[in-house]
């Protein structure tokens, strides 16, 4: 067991440092600097621009040789700073994106977590009922394949304009201070809605579709064969193949979990939602390495902790694992 | 299950709705269509979230805004140009207001301000006026603000050619000059910020632009209320000046400016009542003008005031744009008529041929332009072309005079969807003149990092905004030495004319009532523009700006309140602050 997690941690830790490498150099690689584009967008006298060059330059260590803004990116991390983010007038990128941050996962975490169970299920009924299965599938084909941006427009439209039930954008009322209040909460929650029901939808079709298949490909196995021939009551052959079927599901839940950040960004720019999607967009708009690493940085760590949760499951989920673990050939 | 249903309800609306799309050809339909044409104002009823009665800001008492912030409001220092919304203008005042409209200069900080000779310039202080945290404004803020130009980060250059800052008494500074360029300095008055000298004496150092200034005391008629990543919050300022003085008063006790979204969500709010002015580009806005859902500065085409100059930027220093009569063959070869109808759908205007911008017409030399000007016309641009000996090669394009084929690029930042359309127009333009050319596909910083640095043909540009001078244009167009790199904000195509340039620094020291003089040195500079066509003037892009009569009613319009609509940088001073004094509540 030890020597399995120990294995593992280590994968972790080199993958992160690869991984952080390469976001630190990516932006890097872009054609022109944050300081160009922050410039470009103001018309400055010009004889004052060389002043303000160096003194933006100066300001974001951008003027020192380019293995020591690698150095000091290491030894600021290590410190747990992030920098500044250029576009945001030298704002603190930790505080960026710590504003942002709760809007992305409250909006991820319960969209991906429901429609993964409720995918699940529905699939799994789906699979057994013909009815139901002739009304889920062309659905679920629907839902998955159609242009996220379109149904997502499609819902603002239809709930936000015409029905007019749901605010069309925000993260809460533009009428609004934030309070512990209830009227608060309520605003907070209606501006959740669109959003979420629009990401549930997408994705609640991509589960539904996958576990319906996959229970079919279970019933057919030989071994609920065997299981139905012995006369194994049906509900028992039905868990077994639930079992087996979910565990690709685990494995896609994980790599949901861990891409939370770029999934939410087309939501977050539809319904002008705050959070690290948008985010994302005006840092690569901008060139802001600093917010650019930052937000990679969480990117990095969600799916390393994702993939992290998702092996543990493994362990609990599949004795075939735990077998491997404890020194059986596999 | 209950949700099961509701979803299947909703998928089948969403299916209709495709199947309706697909028969009908047409692209999804602006919100607006469901709603009755002939009611518009029964949508204010609505209110679009659950928590009436629970706002902190009355929907009676606020003005919702968007257009200006790209990004969150990060800092409130009216030093820096990413300035949130408002700081320079509703919070920060300046010495004058300048109305480009009517061409007036109205005294604002400053009671007076006059050239008392031609190398002093003396300010009289406005009395009865006091910062937000009741200290009165005095001339040594003044003196104070001007002193600040000496600190490079700030950005100001006026110390290039002012010498000496002082406050004589409480309410007067006399400002002495060495060679005065009186444009740029009449620029400095309207468009910079007075500063209170008793909170910002300790950060005047280099270091000043790292202050973020939240909360920060000024004279204006807003006070800073509250900010977050999606909006800015103004509240009245209920001591402004200018209720006394003036007898102005703001009527929104609140401004929320909403941060930038998405094109659908700037629309579904203006709709909804939700915001009350946007100064965003919305694509087929005239429709809905059309149709009484929100209304425009003109009540038809062009709709829009023109706020700046789209102009078609050469790579002058790359053959064969280098030759002035290839750039004038291109100036007549490119369909401006069919961007101004297809793409904006007339709500902007072709531009001038001189470039200068409508509010500039008097200094534009007609007989001139008449004579030298250009316009659409394919067959003009073959003859130029043929006369400049261009020869056609065998697949039918011209050639460069050495017999090399020419391909021309033309670079616009990608997602800019109007100048996407326009490109196209223009690729199509010069491809039937016979001039090969075609899109470069390029983001915004890609784009800025290769017209920096002279690696582009063509590029499409626009930073020249409206302002008080025609010197701030032929400053973009003109300007020597060249600049190249990071920063570079002038002359892009590097055209190199000091006889022209000559005339710029002229026209800068020329006092701002001497109209004459004026005149006549910018029709020297329309002349070289015309006959040299360093950059080809396109259409005038609009100052864009749709509101909604819903809650707030007699915007700026072409009739009686002939004021700038713009929340932009630099526009409240240009007498947009008087729009808010201005605006009516629909049911008071």
């Amino acid at each position: 067991m030890r020597r399995y997690f120990g294995r593992k941690l280590l994968i972790y830790g080199l993958t992160f440092f690869v991984a952080a490498t390469i976001n630190w150099m990516i932006p890097r690689f872009m054609p022109g600097d944050p300081v160009q584009s922050l410039l470009s967008r103001h018309q400055v006298a010009p004889e004052a621009v060389p002043h303000l060059i160096a003194y933006y330059n100066a300001l974001f260590g951008l003027d020192q040789p380019l293995w020591q803004q690698y150095l000091n990116f290491w030894g600021s991390l290590l410190n747990g700073d992030l920098g500044r983010s250029v576009y945001q007038s030298g704002r603190p990128v930790t505080e960026v994106i710590l504003a942002a941050l709760p809007y992305t996962l409250g909006l991820l975490i319960p969209a991906i977590l429901l429609s993964w169970w409720a995918g699940n299920k529905f699939g799994a009924i789906a699979a057994r009922r013909r009815y139901l299965d002739n009304a889920v599938l062309p659905i679920g084909y629907i839902l998955s394949a159609a242009p996220y941006m379109w149904l997502a427009i499609m819902v603002a439209w239809i709930l936000g304009s015409v029905l007019r039930i749901f605010p069309i954008s925000g993260g809460y009322s533009y009428a609004l201070e934030p309070s512990l209040t209830w009227a608060f909460a309520v605003d907070l929650f209606a501006h959740w809605v669109m959003p979420f029901l629009s990401l549930f939808m997408v994705m609640f079709g991509g589960w539904a579709i996958g576990m319906r298949n996959m229970i079919i490909y279970e019933l057919d196995a030989d071994y609920s064969r065997y299981l139905d021939a012995l006369g194994a009551p049906s509900g028992l052959v039905r868990r077994y193949a639930f079992r087996n079927a979910v565990l690709p599901q685990v494995t896609g839940l994980a790599l949901q979990l861990g891409v939370i950040v770029a999934g939410a960004l087309v939501t977050e720019i539809v319904f002008s939602y705050p959070g690290l999607g948008k985010l994302l967009l005006a840092a690569v708009q901008n060139e802001d390495y600093f917010l650019l690493q930052g937000i990679f940085l969480f990117v990095i760590i969600g799916t390393l902790i994702a993939n992290f949760l998702v092996d543990i499951a493994y362990v609990l989920l599949d004795p075939r694992t735990r077998v491997g673990m404890s020194g059986g050939s596999a | 299950m209950a949700s099961t249903k509701r979803l299947a309800a909703l998928l089948a609306i969403a299916s209709i709705v495709v199947g309706a799309c697909g028969t009908s050809g047409q692209t999804a339909s602006p919100a607006g269509e469901s709603v009755a044409p002939t009611t518009p104002a029964a949508s204010a009823e609505v209110t679009p979230a659950p928590s009436a009665g629970a706002e902190t800001y009355p929907r009676n008492e606020t003005l919702y805004t968007t257009g200006k912030q790209w990004g969150p409001p990060s800092t409130w220092n009216p030093l820096d140009p990413n300035a949130a919304m408002g700081t320079v203008g509703l919070q920060y005042e300046s010495l004058l207001l300048y109305d480009p409209l009517a061409d007036t200069w109205d005294p604002w900080l400053a009671e007076s301000a006059t050239w008392t000779d031609p190398t002093t310039y003396t300010i009289k202080t406005r009395s009865g006026v006091t910062w937000s945290d009741g200290t009165p404004f005095t001339a040594d803020d003044v003196a104070f603000t001007i002193g600040l130009g000496k600190i490079k980060a700030v950005g100001w250059n006026i110390w290039d050619y002012v010498t000496e800052a002082t406050a004589t008494d409480a309410s007067t500074v006399v400002v002495k000059f060495s060679d005065p360029a009186y444009q740029e300095w009449a620029l400095w008055t309207y468009d910079k910020p007075i500063l209170p000298r008793h909170i910002w004496e300790s950060k005047a150092n280099e270091d000043i632009l790292t202050d973020t200034n939240a909360n920060g005391v000024g004279t204006g008629p807003y006070k800073y209320k509250t900010a977050a990543e999606d909006r800015m919050v103004y509240e009245r300022n209920e001591t402004w000046w200018a209720k006394a003085a003036l007898g102005l008063e703001a009527k929104p006790r609140y401004i929320v400016d909403i941060v930038n979204g998405a094109n659908n969500v700037a629309l579904g709010l203006l709709m909804q009542g939700g915001i009350d002015l946007s100064n965003n580009f919305l694509p087929g806005i005239a429709t809905l003008v059309d149709n009484g859902y929100v209304s425009t500065y003109f009540p038809e085409a062009p709709y829009m005031l023109s706020g700046n100059t789209a102009w078609l930027v050469t790579n002058d220093k790359k053959p064969p744009l280098d030759d002035p009569q290839f750039r004038l063959a291109i100036a007549h070869a490119v369909n401006v008529p069919d961007i101004v109808n297809k793409v904006y759908g007339n709500i902007v205007k072709a531009a001038d041929p001189t470039g200068l911008l409508p509010t500039w017409e008097k200094y534009v030399d007609t007989a001139q332009r008449d004579a030298l000007g250009f316009k659409y016309d394919p067959a003009k641009a073959a003859s130029l072309l043929d006369a400049a000996g261009y020869k056609k090669g065998g697949d039918g394009f011209y050639t460069n005079k050495d017999g090399s084929p020419i391909k021309l690029t033309i670079m616009v930042p990608t997602g800019w969807s109007d100048w996407e359309a326009a490109r196209d127009v223009i690729v199509a333009s010069l491809i039937a003149a016979g001039i090969n050319a075609e899109a470069r596909i390029v983001d915004y910083n890609g784009l800025v990092d290769a017209r920096n640095n002279f690696d582009f043909d063509l590029v499409v540009n626009n930073e020249v905004q409206i302002s008080n001078t025609p010197w701030t244009y032929y400053d973009y167009m003109f300007r020597l030495p060249l600049m190249e790199g990071a920063g570079k904000n002038r002359n892009y195509g590097g055209y190199e004319n000091p006889e022209a340039w000559a005339l710029v620094q002229q026209l800068d020291k020329t006092p701002v009532d001497d109209v004459a003089a004026m005149q006549a040195i910018t029709s020297k500079l329309q002349k070289i523009s015309l006959t040299e066509m360093p950059v080809i003037p396109l259409w005038y892009n609009g100052m864009w700006s749709q509101v909604s009569n819903v809650v707030w009613t007699n915007w700026p319009s072409d009739g009686a309140n002939r004021i700038l609509p713009a929340t932009w940088n630099g526009y409240w001073q240009m007498g947009a602050v008087k729009m808010l004094t201005q605006l009516q509540l629909v049911q008071p």
